[in-house]
């Protein structure tokens, strides 16, 4: 009998991991060549269901069947195969080529041969199961080792301590998810008391992403040193970072430069998240638009400025805590984190956040990807009786009359101008006053025309800022739906509610404080600068 | 007390039904703005324009009536364009998205 020669290839099924008509490698012997060799059985190939259903050995050459790997095994010289044959499927095959006598197969040699692949079927199967499984956990360790270089890199990158600025309270949380992500924060001292403040996200995961997370936050404090301008520091990083940005990856990024004695906070966005204010008003986002870095180079980017006032808290942050999912499927969003960063506190707004993630998800979540929050709280404001800050110009009272907020918005205009104020900045002076004195008189005094609406206008050599006061601070105030146009276009918001926002967006910052029943709200506008910035847009 | 003036005449032209904007759009203008739209429309204009060239003050209560204009519009399939807005109540269009949905023609290219 032609020595048998070990074939212990697992056939293919069609199953999860082989796709209809994938070929199944199977080596075969003949008595001409003792080495097994392979043959290609595709999973679809009506030899594989014959030999499933086979009762013993097959003679290979009276089977009459249309099948490529029939024709390989005769080309071979296989004379007769035994199928192995483990809970109905086909794992390997006993390959026979003609026996040295020349003389056919006997019965008894047949049924030696089915007793043999009885037995040798089921050990076979289990040597294929210790090897699967020796194979996995080789893979799986493979990958633990790769996520535990790539958590390395990062946590490397990242601040191991945050500053100490007077006046601010600055916290910060990283949380990497298991399969690690590219997320990364830095806060970078610059010339004259200035502090970078930067948040990103690298496309991709693991040591890859980490990597370029490495790269980039390297570029990003070499830029910063070498120009001042946060747009610019984006423009020049991304053309650094550009040639060598390996294939379909890229970085979001906020860069933020944050004067801490004034507030004044210059920022440019490279398709970050935006970042997020805590105003007394509610939750403002500041806009600034442009490509992520790496993508194309010669890019621009929109550089804007706020002014973070006391009590005001920053929020930057990556993607890992917007999409968060709960046990039923729903995202965290950002509808929820702006009302969240629109409640008044007493927690910084990185415990917040947290906490109120960790009662979104539950216990059992498993992150699905890096959570960074950057938080910078400002120091609120003492609140005293008859507090200055500057010059008064003006400061006068007004029946609460509907359509007297025209009056103040002009007496305001008249008051200020001897300031060579830009004409963008006045313009929107005179809405963002009129908008706070139409909610003075209208919400805060509800229409009592006995009741005054007192105004007083401020100006230091920096800031202009006008108190707008109402008598209505023993009333609760109503939180403020954000306007949502498509929401309001659909019905399913009305179409009024503008005011707040609009004095968000045109003024530098906004405050509000309540002494007994008297309620007041301070519009801040920023002078220093203000005529140059806005004469080059 | 301020008091506020408003009005809103229609010419009709070819491609578009022109609304000329006069004065102040805060809540006084609601009832000429409303029927300056309806008079536009009755004429089956699929196009209106607002011209802003004569607005000098728009609150955000002018903005819930632009609002309004603008849902109205949708539901009749009309087109709203604007010209004559000042940089200022441009970038106001701009913050509340409004701009999105209306089409905004620059100085000079009104026909």
């Amino acid at each position: 009998m032609t020595p048998l020669n070990k074939i212990f290839r697992r056939a293919a099924r069609q199953d999860a991991s082989t796709a209809e008509g994938q070929a199944a490698d199977l080596p075969i012997s003949t008595t001409e060549n003792a080495e097994a060799l392979s043959l290609d059985i595709a999973a679809n190939d009506p030899l594989v269901a014959y030999f499933e259903s086979a009762s013993g050995a097959v003679d290979v050459e009276t089977l009459e069947l249309e099948s490529p790997a029939l024709d390989a095994l005769r080309t071979a010289g296989v004379k007769l195969v035994v199928p192995l044959v483990s809970q109905g499927e086909l794992i390997g095959l006993l390959n026979l080529g003609p026996r040295l006598s020349d003389q056919e197969y006997s019965t008894d040699d047949r049924r030696l041969l089915d007793n043999l692949a009885a037995q040798a079927a089921p050990a076979l199967r289990v040597g294929q199961l210790v090897r699967e499984q020796e194979d996995q956990a080789r893979e799986r360790e493979r990958i633990e080792h790769e996520l535990e270089v790539a958590r390395l890199i990062q946590q490397n990158f990242l601040p191991r301590e945050l500053p100490d600025l007077p006046g601010w309270q600055v916290s910060a949380h990283y949380r990497p998810a298991r399969e690690v992500g590219g997320d990364f924060y830095d806060l970078i001292e610059l010339e004259g008391g200035l502090v970078g403040l930067v948040v990103g996200d690298v496309t991709d995961k693991g040591v890859p992403a980490a990597m370029v997370m490495a790269a980039t936050r390297s570029v990003l404090r070499a830029a910063s040193q070498r120009v001042a301008s946060p747009a610019a520091v984006l423009e020049l990083a991304n053309d650094l970072l550009c040639p060598d940005m390996p294939p379909k990856m890229f970085v979001t990024c906020l860069f933020a430069v944050l004067e801490p004695a004034s507030g004044v906070l210059r920022y440019a966005n490279a398709g970050h998240n935006l970042p997020c204010v805590r105003t007394a008003a509610g939750a403002v986002e500041l806009r600034a638009t442009g490509m992520p870095l790496g993508l194309m180079p010669e890019m621009t980017y929109d550089e804007k400025e706020a002014v973070l006032g006391p009590g005001e808290s920053l929020l930057l942050y990556s993607d890992g805590l917007v999409e968060a999912h709960d046990p039923g499927g729903e995202m965290f969003g950002f509808p929820r984190l702006r009302e969240l960063m629109g409640r008044a506190a007493s927690t910084s707004p990185v415990d917040g956040l947290l906490a109120e993630l960790d009662r979104f998800t539950g216990p059992a979540w498993e992150q699905e990807d890096d959570i960074t929050l950057l938080a910078l709280e400002r120091a609120p404001q003492p609140i005293a009786a008859g507090k200055t800050n500057g010059t008064v110009l003006a400061a006068f009272e007004l029946a609460s009359i509907p359509g007297n907020e025209r009056e103040a918005m002009e007496r305001v205009a008249a008051a200020v101008a001897g300031l060579d104020i830009a004409a963008p900045t006045l313009d929107r002076l005179r809405t963002a006053v009129s908008e706070a004195a139409m909610n003075a008189i209208e919400h805060g005094n509800e229409a009592s025309a006995e009741l005054p609406v007192a105004v007083q206008v401020l100006a230091d050599p920096d800031v202009l800022r006008v108190r707008i006061s109402d008598l209505g601070g023993d009333r609760p105030i109503e939180p403020a739906e954000r306007p949502d146009l498509e929401a309001k276009l659909e019905g399913l918001q009305k179409p009024r509610g503008w005011g707040l926002f609009l004095i968000e967006h045109m003024t530098d910052g906004m405050d509000s404080w309540t002494e007994g029943e008297r309620h007041t709200v301070e519009l801040t506008f920023r002078l220093r600068g203000e005529k140059d910035a806005d004469e080059s847009l | 007390m301020q008091t506020s003036r408003f009005e809103a005449r229609v010419q009709l032209g070819h491609e578009a039904a022109v609304v000329e904007l006069e004065g102040d759009i805060d809540g006084s203008a609601e009832a000429a703005l409303e029927a300056a739209y309806a008079e536009a429309a009755s004429h089956e204009a699929r196009v209106v324009r607002l011209d802003f060239s004569d607005v000098a003050y728009i609150n955000s209560t002018g903005i819930a009536l632009l609002v309004g204009l603008l849902a109205q519009g949708r539901r009749d399939r009309v087109e709203l364009e604007a010209e004559g807005l000042s940089d200022h109540y441009r970038e106001i269009f701009e913050i509340t998205r409004i701009a999105d949905f209306v089409r905004i023609i620059p100085d000079g290219n009104a026909s």
